[in-house]
């Protein structure tokens, strides 16, 4: 009997207590012509010794894990530090529900507390919620939300934004059919801000850009907040906290809600999930936010203890007409991301975000002095496109390297040619980056 | 006691945690690559030794408490044991180091898992085909009803309502409105089950489909559920399940042969994946075959030589997750059903509801509750008596619960039950546990006829005493301000 709690003869005596002679009995409210009556057919059960040979195997099919990884794309191979694992790792965070009882929910409440704080200093922004389920939901409830706050239905995005994103963001305003439209990008991989502008119209909510943007390059931000503050259209950011190290956060130029996918911040890449996804907006949105949120208050006996706030935006009280249906979120990833701040702190984090960009910087100037390497625009944070001969042969070679030399453009958008978007992180190490000029800069 | 802890009180100019060795490439002159006016100011992060840290964190974990720390009956969250091995699996390095985007070819671990995942939840449910991309249940909800949108748009009909029971959880209505349509609540009978007749005058051709739990939300099977589904699917409309309560039919019944044409689990509940305080889950969907090409891309997939994502999803909805849903928690669930396999998952369900009725019969003398009545894996008790009789109302009984040493049940929910204490054994916990937790019960209630402010003043054994949520309200301080 796996994982169930009970001696035999313990079981008899409940059904005795209950006056039943078997458990079948408890079942008799459904009727026969529901009941499954045959054996489920699935494999059959394994001890821990199997279980475990057996995933390590499986685990091990997964040749890639091993590769040195220049891809990025949304997802980033940052350090995940041994203290962010252990303390992640300790049960009476992780085997605990949502904090509805604060007087035994001290821990992940604080910790939640601290994540807001540390949040909405790296972004600059007022309040920052418990998080979302990662960076692309959280962009795709950010158009909810500026939609919401305007009473109007269309949303303008950069043509540089990341394509998934643009794809969720469309799901998520597919059900109260709001209007998503893209603008191009230039040859220069960069927002065409022109075009961006003659798209919104009077039914505009939002206008939203990534920065860095997609391709990694560091847009003209100043454009965006010129743009939305004429047309009088919220400013919707999505940016990869890593950058904000060394960035000026985007409240600086006018951003409404900050979104972005957390998951560079202590956890692991795990083909995708879980992440966090983060959003922050200014104090008089905050209503408006979807999202858990922890607020500071006092015990009865007037000492500092915190608890979920606002409470009347969400769904177990408004039903209908809560700001958003979401319920759990990523508290453990978030959890993960506090860690990771906190001991990083001050230095080590704006290290890791220099380290990152300096990496890319080598690529890019060691990249410059060969021919076959064409560095489509150099103005980048941690994540580059070049464009180079021969891709396919050369991601092969690469392959065999057991190196993941980035991810082809293409995959996105066809007439990106042998382009790669290569990310850089401060855990790539000099010789890396060698061994990857090298595989791309033969003739 | 003390205030609860902060991080930035432990901060001290010039000290450090994580460093890294000195760059090994030029340094650079961030000013001349980022530009003078994009450089941020000081970032005004804590400055912590390691030790600090690691301190701090266990300190706070202390004041939490998990499943590991004790009993945690929380109606309609299944808080079951998480075992270890699952933790232990999910850490191998072979998954956690995976890129989303690394080619296929060198993935194939995950992807067997994803579509291995896939295809045992669809035997489990009795559904078609499962996609494992939304993040949780509420998320699941979202993507269901959305899939059913496009599935009646694609069909040429435009339906606007979507019904759910009065005691529904509160992210049913709101996924429903987050997909654009209007909610129609159709009301519980004396039983506790939906109001056929009600239904029935509410079911019409502008009804998209009714969202239903089965067990419902107070623990107990709509045996009406083949007429029920007959209604609905008579004018057109689908039956969406809400699968939070799966815990109590696996291998039983399933929905799939209910009736029902899409399905979320949360396998954060039924599949033994921790909670993390507040997730991360997962809320795979399961769909009918005739909704197949409506669901979100990319879907794991199979042919003769290898692993993929198939992206060729016709109608499909799009995306939903930025990539392919929590996977590190789907195999947490993988390796649970591999654990349990048929008979297991079967004990499990059997042992929950044994374990949910005996816990029943042991209290139910307290309180307003239906005498005798069968449940499945949890039920609902009203202290309605307790609030007339002696002042005290189920947020207090909850509060005393703490300075036992249990996790209280969940309270006020269904919103159908005055003072509603939802209680959910789970199959993992003995009859030891019940017990003491019945003990402890019926001392709570003794002091609620002598003493009861000892249950309005309580907690008084937990690290703060109780918390001042209209005063959080009320000056929404959410962030440290020093
Ligand atoms: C009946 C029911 N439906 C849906 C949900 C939502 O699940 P989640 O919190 O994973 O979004 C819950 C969770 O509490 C639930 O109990």
């Amino acid at each position: 009997m796996r994982y169930i709690g009970h001696a035999p003869s313990q079981i008899d005596e409940m059904l005795e207590t209950l006056g039943i002679s078997s458990i079948e009995s408890l079942f008799n409210d459904i009727p026969d012509n529901v009941k499954l009556n045959r054996e489920m057919n699935l494999p059959r059960p394994l001890d821990e010794i199997e279980l475990k040979r057996e995933l390590l195997n499986i685990s091990k099919k997964n040749k890639a894990a091993d590769y040195v990884n220049f891809i990025g794309a949304g997802a980033y191979d940052h350090y995940v530090p041994a203290v962010v694992k252990a303390l992640v790792s300790r049960s009476e965070f992780y085997t605990s529900y949502t904090p509805y009882q604060a007087e035994r929910s001290q821990g992940t409440l604080a910790a939640i507390f601290e994540y807001q704080t540390m949040m909405a200093r790296l972004t600059g922004m007022d309040v920052v919620n418990a998080s979302i389920y990662d960076g692309a939901s959280s962009l795709g409830e950010a158009i909810l939300m500026a939609c919401n706050i305007k009473k109007k239905n269309k949303v303008v995005f950069s043509g540089a934004i990341h394509p998934e994103y643009l794809t969720t963001a469309k799901t998520y305003g597919f059900g109260n059919g709001i209007d998503i439209v893209s603008s191009v990008y230039t040859s220069s991989c960069e927002t065409d801000w022109k075009q961006l502008e003659k798209l919104v119209d009077d039914n505009t909510a939002a206008i939203v850009i990534s920065m860095p943007n997609f391709f990694g390059v560091i847009e003209d931000v100043k454009q965006a907040e010129k743009i939305a503050q004429a047309k009088d259209v919220m400013l919707i950011v999505s940016t990869n906290p890593i950058t904000l190290g060394l960035l000026k956060p985007p409240s600086d130029y006018g951003a409404d809600i900050v979104v972005g996918e957390g998951q560079p911040l202590g956890n692991s890449l795990n083909f995708g999930g879980p992440y966090l996804g983060f959003m922050g907006t200014k104090a008089k949105y905050m209503r408006r936010m979807p999202g858990r949120i922890v607020g500071e208050t006092v015990d009865a006996d007037g000492k500092r203890a915190f608890v979920l706030t606002l409470q009347a935006r969400e769904q177990h009280i408004r039903r209908e007409k809560a700001t958003s249906n979401i319920c759990s979120n990523q508290a453990l990833n978030a959890l993960a991301a506090t860690i990771y701040l906190a001991y990083l702190g001050k230095n080590g984090f704006r290290d890791v975000a220099y380290h990152s960009h300096a990496n890319t910087q080598y690529f890019i100037n060691e990249a410059k002095k060969l021919d076959h390497i064409k560095i489509i625009n150099p103005k980048v944070f941690n994540e580059v496109v070049v464009e180079v001969n021969d891709l396919d042969k050369k991601y092969q070679t690469a392959i065999e390297h057991k190196m993941l030399p980035g991810l082809k453009l293409n995959k996105f958008y066809p007439e990106q040619k042998n382009r790669l978007l290569i990310a850089f992180t401060e855990k790539r190490t000099k010789q890396e980056i060698q061994e990857l000029l090298k595989v791309l800069g033969v003739s | 006691m003390e205030n609860v802890p902060l991080i930035f009180e432990k901060s001290r100019k010039g000290k450090e945690g994580f460093k890294l060795s000195p760059l090994k490439v030029p340094e650079i002159e961030v000013s001349k690559t980022l530009g003078e006016d994009l450089l941020r100011d000081e970032l005004d992060l804590p400055e912590v030794s390691e030790v600090d840290v690691v301190r701090h964190y266990t300190k706070l974990s202390r004041m939490n408490f998990g499943v590991d720390n004790g009993f945690y009956p929380l109606g309609s969250c299944t808080m079951k044991y998480n075992p270890k091995i699952n933790e232990e699996i999910a850490a191998m390095s072979g998954f956690t180091e995976l890129h989303p985007y690394a080619p296929e070819e060198l993935s194939q671990g995950t992807l067997e898992i994803m579509y291995d995942t896939q295809n045992l939840l669809a035997e489990i449910t009795g559904m078609d085909y499962f996609t494992l991309q939304p993040a949780a249940g509420a998320h699941g909800e979202l993507t269901g009803i959305l899939i059913i949108k496009k599935y009646l748009e694609n069909k040429g009909e435009k339906r606007t309502k979507i019904i759910v029971p009065d005691s529904a959880h509160g992210t049913n209505p709101a996924s429903a409105n987050q997909a654009g349509f209007d909610i129609v609540n159709v009301k519980s009978d004396s039983e506790g089950l939906i109001d056929i007749e009600a239904l029935k005058t509410v079911v019409d051709e502008d009804v998209a489909a009714l969202m239903l739990t089965n067990p419902n939300t107070l623990g107990l099977f709509e045996k009406n559920i083949l007429e029920i589904s007959k209604i609905l699917h008579d004018k057109g409309a689908l039956l969406y399940y809400d699968g939070a309560n799966l815990n109590a039919v696996m291998g039983i019944a399933r929905p799939g042969d209910m009736g029902f044409d899409v399905v979320h689990l949360n396998l954060h509940k039924t599949f033994s994946t921790p909670h993390g305080g507040g997730g991360p889950g997962s809320g795979a969907v399961g769909v009918k075959a005739f909704l197949r090409d409506f669901l979100p891309k990319p879907l794991a997939a199979k042919n003769d030589e290898m692993y993929f994502l198939d992206y060729d999803i016709p109608y499909s909805i799009g995306k939903i997750h930025g990539f392919y849903g929590n996977i590190g928690v789907v195999l947490k669930a993988y390796a649970y059903i591999r654990s349990l396999g048929a008979k297991g998952l079967k004990e499990a369900s059997e042992i929950a509801t044994l374990n949910a009725n005996y816990l029943l019969k042991k209290i139910e003398d307290m309180f307003d509750a239906p005498k005798d009545a069968l449940c499945k894996h949890e039920f609902v008790v009203s202290c309605k008596n307790w609030k007339e009789e002696y002042g005290v109302r189920a947020l207090d009984v909850a509060k005393r619960l703490l300075d036992y040493g249990f996790h209280p049940p969940t309270i006020y929910f269904p919103l159908i039950v005055d003072e509603a204490l939802m209680i959910e054994p789970t199959e993992t916990e003995s009859k030891d546990t019940l017990d003491s937790f019945a003990d402890a019960l019926r001392k709570i209630y003794e002091e609620a006829k002598q003493t009861p402010d000892i249950l309005k003043s309580a907690p008084h054994a937990t690290p703060v005493r109780r918390v001042d949520e209209v005063k959080a309200a009320r000056e929404m301080k959410l962030k440290y301000q020093g």
